[in-house]
C-alpha cells in the first residue's frame, strides 16, 4: 500500500550533534501516529525536515510514493502538511477570522473565508466565533483556532505538537474527539507528545525516539504506559510516594489578596486565601492565564501587593523584595526559564548568583566569591545531572530540561523552608521529570514546605496533599480528594461553582 | 554555500584576533579610500598611524586626548551595560567644565591645594545633576532616555556660550569670549615635564581598575549586566530597575563632567566656547570598541586618539579634509562589530547537493 510519508533514513546533525540518526518510519493515509520521546531525543529536528524548515543530511522522503523534499515550510504546505505549533502563533488583538486569513497563503478576508470556517468549526466539532478577538479566549479556543487555521489548507499530515499540555481534561476529549474525525475523514495526523496515556488512547502507530535513534516502531496499544516510558528513557522509572506525610505548623499563608493587573490582557486577582503547613506540599491547578503569573509576580515580590496580605513565618513580607525574603529562606523557580528565572547570554555560575541569600556565603559586603560560586555551581550541576560542558556555559546553550534543573537545583541547595515553584516539570523529559519530583518531595519530607503551582494536573494530583484550583484570578478553597475529588477539579478548572 | 552557525561556545581565539582582522581591514579599506581620492596609500598610511607615534610631540598629545576619552568611555560602558543609553555624555562634560570653572573662577588667585579638589567634586556633581535630568524623567514619566541626554547637550552648549560671553568672560580679555586664563592652584598639574600630559590620564587609568573590579566583583556591576540583558531577571534576583537606570546615568554624567573640568583645567587652561569637541560622542565609540571591558576602554581610546592626532597630521600633509578622521572611526567601528560577530558565530561552508 501506498503511506502518506514515508521516512527512509533520515539524519541531521548540527556541528558535533547527532540530532537525527538514520530514522525511519512510515504513516499510514488517516492514521493517528505517535511521535514519542523525551527532550532532545530529536522530535522537534524531524518535525522541521518534514515541514520543510531544515534539510536533511542523509536520507529521503516520499509523499504518497513520490519523492518528497521539501526546502520550505511554502512547498510543505502546498503537499498538504500543516502543523500545530506548541507556542501559538496568534494575534491577541486581531480576531480569529483574520488571524487565521493571516496565516495562509493566497486569500483575502471575505464572507467565503468566514463560511468556510464555520463550516470547517462545525464539521469537527470544533466550536470558535470568526468575530471574537482572540485576546479574549482561552487556551483551549486559541487551539481551535489554530487548528481551523490548518483545516482551511486542506491537509493531508496534521502535526500537532504537544497539543494537550494546556487544556483542561474535558478539552482533552473534545479534541481527541475531533482528531479521531479527521483520521476517519483521511488525514494523517502525527501526533508529538509524552504523556503517555493519551497516546495509548488515541494512536495505534508510534514512533519511538531516543538520543536521535529510532528505538521502536510500535503499537502503543500493546505496551503498558510503564513499558513505553522505559524505551522512551532507556531506564527504569522510580515510583513517586510520599513515605512520612508530617504536617507542622503554619508556616506561610496568603490573605485575602487581591490585585489589579497591569497588563491589558492580564487577569485580576480576587480575594485570594491560602495557607500552607509545614512539611507540606499544596497545589495550585488550573488552566493557564487564569492569574498565574500575576500571583507568581506577587509571591515573589515582583509586583506589590497590598499590605500584610502575605505573611510568612508571622512576618508580613509584602514590602520585601525578591531578595530579602530569600535571606528568610523562601526561594522560587519561575515558569519561564529563559529571561526570568535565567539571564540567556549569561553562564550558569552567573545565573546562581541571582538567588543568593547571604546563607549561600557567594557574597560578602556586596563583594563576590566566585570561587565559593563555582563551587555551588558545580554542587548543583553534579548533584541535579545537569548535563553542561562547563559551569561558565551561557544558560541558554543548555536544553530546557537541563535548565529546569538547574534552576531548581539552584534553589534546593538552599535548603529552603518555602519553595515556590511554578511548572517545575514544563516540557522536561519524562526522567528528568521524575527527579525533579522526587527531590521535591523529599524536600518536603525534610520536613520544609513546596507550592506548586502547574497545569500539569497529573503532577498535582501524584505530588500533593492539599489541591486548589485558580480560575480567573480567583482561588478555590482546597478540594477533597477523598469525594469526587478529580470531578471536582475539572469543574473548577472550567469555572465551576467556588464552595 | 556559506552559512552563519552558532557556536556552542563563544571562541576565546576570536576573541583576540577578531579586533586584529577588524584593524586590517579598516586598513585595507583606508587604501581604497586614498586610492580614489587619488593619494599616495603607504604614504598616507604612514602619516596617519605609525608617524604619530614616533614623535615624542605627537606621542603626548594622544596620551592628552586619550584621558578624557577614557573617563567618559568608563562612565557610558556601565549604562551600556545595563541597557540606559546615555547618549550626551558631552552635555554632561560641558556642564561638568562651567560648573568646576565658575568655582575655579570664583577663588581666582587664592592659593591652596583644596581648590582643585574642590572643583572637580562640583563638576562630578554638576554633571550628576545634568544627567539625573533624564534619570528622573525616566524613572517617574517613562521618558527616554536617548533624547532626553542628546538633547541637554545642546542646551549645555548653548550654557557655555552665555557663560563665556556673560558672567564668566575674562574682565581684561578685550571682550573676547573666553574665561580669565586659570591660576597656578586651579591648573591640572603636568606628569610629563614638556608636555601637556596631566594627571587627568593618571586619574583615567586608576579609574579602569576600579571600574574593572567593580563590574566583575561587585553585585552592583552583575546587577547593571543583568539588567541591560534580562530585565525580568532582574527584577526575579530583587534588583529595582529603578536604581539601576540612575545609578547608571550619575555615574556616567559623574565622570564625564570631571573629564570636562580635567579638559578646562589641563590642556585648555581657561573655559573657552570651543570647549566641546566631540568627546562625549566619540567615547560611545571607545565604548564599543572595547566590547565595554574597562581595560580594554584604555586601549580603544589610545587608538582613537590616534586617529585624532593622524588625521591632522594627515591634513596637513596630503591636504586632506578633516572629515577623514571621522571616516576612520566610522569604519573602525563598523568593522570591529561586525567582525565581533565572528565569537559568537562562524562560517561554515556546505558543498550539499540535493537529489
Amino acid at each position: 500500500m501506498k503511506y502518506q510519508l514515508e521516512l527512509k533514513e533520515v539524519s541531521k546533525s548540527f556541528g558535533p550533534v547527532q540530532a537525527n540518526d538514520g530514522i525511519s518510519f512510515a504513516i499510514k493515509p488517516g492514521s493517528v501516529h505517535a511521535l514519542l520521546g523525551e527532550n532532545g531525543a530529536g522530535k522537534s529536528t524531524l518535525v522541521k525536515i518534514i515541514y520543510g524548515s531544515l534539510e536533511p543530511d542523509e536520507g529521503s522522503m516520499k509523499w504518497y510514493g513520490e519523492d518528497f523534499c521539501p526546502t520550505n515550510p511554502f512547498e510543505a504546505r502546498e503537499k498538504g502538511v500543516a502543523m500545530v505549533f506548541q507556542h501559538f502563533s496568534l494575534f491577541e488583538s486581531l480576531t480569529v477570522a483574520e488571524n487565521i486569513v493571516l496565516g495562509l497563503d493566497n486569500v483575502v478576508l471575505d464572507d467565503v473565508i468566514i463560511s468556510k470556517i464555520e463550516k470547517y468549526s462545525k464539521q469537527y466539532g470544533l466550536s470558535i466565533n470568526p468575530h471574537q478577538v482572540v485576546g479574549d479566549l482561552s487556551v483551549g479556543a486559541r487551539q481551535r483556532v489554530e487548528i481551523v487555521r490548518c483545516l482551511m489548507q486542506n491537509p493531508k499530515l496534521l502535526i500537532m505538537d504537544e497539543p494537550t499540555s494546556v487544556l483542561t481534561p474535558k478539552e482533552v476529549t473534545d479534541l481527541f474527539l475531533t482528531l479521531r474525525k479527521l483520521a476517519d475523514n483521511g488525514c494523517a495526523i502525527l501526533y508529538i507528545s509524552h504523556k503517555l496515556e493519551e497516546v495509548r488512547q488515541i494512536c495505534k502507530y508510534a514512533t519511538i525516539l531516543r538520543n536521535g535513534s529510532l528505538i521502536k516502531n510500535c503499537n502503543p496499544q500493546e505496551h503498558t504506559k510503564d513499558e513505553i516510558a522505559e524505551m522512551m528513557i532507556g531506564k527504569k522509572i522510580i515510583k513517586l510516594a510520599r513515605e512520612n506525610i508530617k504536617h507542622g505548623k503554619e508556616i506561610f499563608s496568603i490573605n485575602s489578596l487581591s490585585s489589579k493587573s497591569n497588563n491589558m490582557f492580564g487577569v485580576d486577582l480576587k480575594d485570594i486565601n491560602l495557607s500552607v503547613r509545614q512539611g507540606s506540599i499544596t497545589g495550585i491547578a488550573g488552566v493557564a492565564g487564569n492569574g498565574q503569573d500575576e500571583l507568581m509576580r506577587i509571591l515573589i515580590g515582583e509586583d506589590n501587593a497590598p499590605a500584610s496580605s502575605l505573611e510568612f513565618k508571622g512576618l508580613d513580607i509584602t514590602r520585601l523584595t525578591s531578595h530579602q525574603r530569600r535571606q528568610l529562606s523562601m526561594f522560587f523557580v519561575p515558569e519561564e526559564r529563559l529571561g526570568h528565572g535565567a539571564v540567556p547570554s549569561m553562564g550558569l555560575d552567573e545565573n546562581m548568583l541571582l538567588s543568593r541569600p547571604n546563607s549561600s556565603k557567594m557574597t560578602r559586603n556586596n563583594i563576590i566569591d566566585w570561587k565559593q560560586v563555582r563551587n555551588l555551581t558545580n554542587n548543583v550541576v553534579d548533584t541535579f545531572n545537569v548535563m553542561t560542558p562547563s559551569v561558565s556555559a551561557e544558560a541558554q546553550s543548555l536544553s530546557g530540561g537541563n535548565l529546569q534543573k538547574f534552576m531548581v537545583g539552584r534553589e534546593l541547595i538552599q535548603n529552603p523552608e518555602l519553595l515556590i515553584i511554578a511548572q517545575p516539570t514544563w516540557g522536561v523529559d519524562a526522567g528528568s521529570a521524575n527527579n525533579i519530583h522526587q527531590a521535591l518531595i523529599a524536600l518536603a519530607d525534610s520536613g520544609s514546605s513546596v507550592l506548586i503551582i502547574s497545569q500539569d494536573l497529573d503532577e498535582i494530583l501524584s505530588l500533593c496533599e492539599q489541591v486548589h484550583v485558580l480560575y480567573n484570578g480567583s482561588l478555590s478553597d482546597s478540594v477533597d480528594m477523598q469525594k469526587n475529588g478529580l470531578e471536582k477539579i475539572s469543574q473548577l478548572m472550567l469555572g465551576g461553582a467556588i464552595q | 554555500m556559506i552559512r552563519l552557525q552558532t557556536r556552542t561556545d563563544s571562541s576565546t581565539l576570536m576573541v583576540f584576533f577578531s579586533p586584529l582582522l577588524a584593524l586590517i581591514l579598516t586598513a585595507f579599506s583606508t587604501f581604497v579610500v586614498f586610492f580614489l581620492a587619488g593619494v599616495d596609500g603607504f604614504g598616507a598610511f604612514y602619516v596617519l598611524f605609525i608617524e604619530p607615534l614616533t614623535s615624542l610631540y605627537s606621542f603626548s598629545e594622544m596620551l592628552v586626548k586619550a584621558a578624557p576619552l577614557i573617563m567618559i568611555a568608563l562612565g557610558l560602558s556601565i549604562g551600556f551595560r545595563a541597557g540606559v543609553w546615555n547618549i550626551g555624555a558631552e552635555g554632561q562634560y560641558v556642564i561638568g567644565a562651567v560648573a568646576g570653572s565658575a568655582v575655579g573662577l570664583y577663588f581666582y588667585e587664592v592659593e591652596g591645594f583644596w581648590l582643585l579638589p574642590l572643583m572637580s567634586l562640583v563638576a562630578i556633581i554638576a554633571g550628576m545633576s545634568y544627567a539625573g535630568i533624564a534619570a528622573f524623567l525616566r524613572t517617574k514619566y517613562q521618558v527616554n532616555e536617548i533624547l532626553v541626554t542628546l538633547m541637554l547637550t545642546y542646551v549645555a552648549i548653548l550654557f557655555l556660550s552665555a557663560m563665556v560671553h556673560g558672567p564668566l568672560r575674562d574682565p581684561d580679555g578685550f571682550n573676547f569670549p573666553e574665561s580669565r586664563l586659570f591660576h597656578d592652584s586651579a591648573t591640572l598639574p603636568i606628569i610629563w615635564q614638556g608636555t601637556r600630559v596631566h594627571i587627568g590620564l593618571a586619574v583615567a587609568v586608576i579609574l579602569a581598575f576600579v571600574s574593572y573590579f567593580w563590574i566583575n566583583k561587585h553585585i552592583t556591576g552583575l546587577q547593571i549586566k543583568i539588567s541591560g540583558n534580562a530585565p525580568r531577571a532582574a527584577k526575579f534576583a530583587g534588583f529595582d530597575e529603578n536604581k539601576t537606570v540612575w545609578l547608571s546615568l550619575l555615574v556616567s554624567g559623574g565622570v564625564a563632567g570631571l573629564a570636562g573640568v580635567f579638559e578646562a583645567t589641563g590642556p585648555i587652561g581657561q573655559l573657552v566656547p570651543h570647549l566641546p569637541s566631540g568627546y562625549g560622542f566619540t567615547a560611545i565609540i571607545v565604548a564599543f570598541l572595547a566590547r565595554l571591558n574597562p581595560i580594554g576602554i584604555i586601549f580603544s581610546a589610545l587608538l582613537i586618539a590616534l586617529t585624532y592626532i593622524g588625521g591632522e597630521s594627515a591634513q596637513i600633509t596630503y591636504d586632506l579634509p578633516n572629515s577623514i578622521t571621522s571616516i576612520f572611526q566610522g569604519m573602525l567601528l563598523f568593522y570591529f562589530l561586525a567582525c565581533d560577530i565572528l565569537i559568537r558565530y562562524k562560517f561554515v561552508f556546505t558543498f550539499y547537493q540535493r537529489q
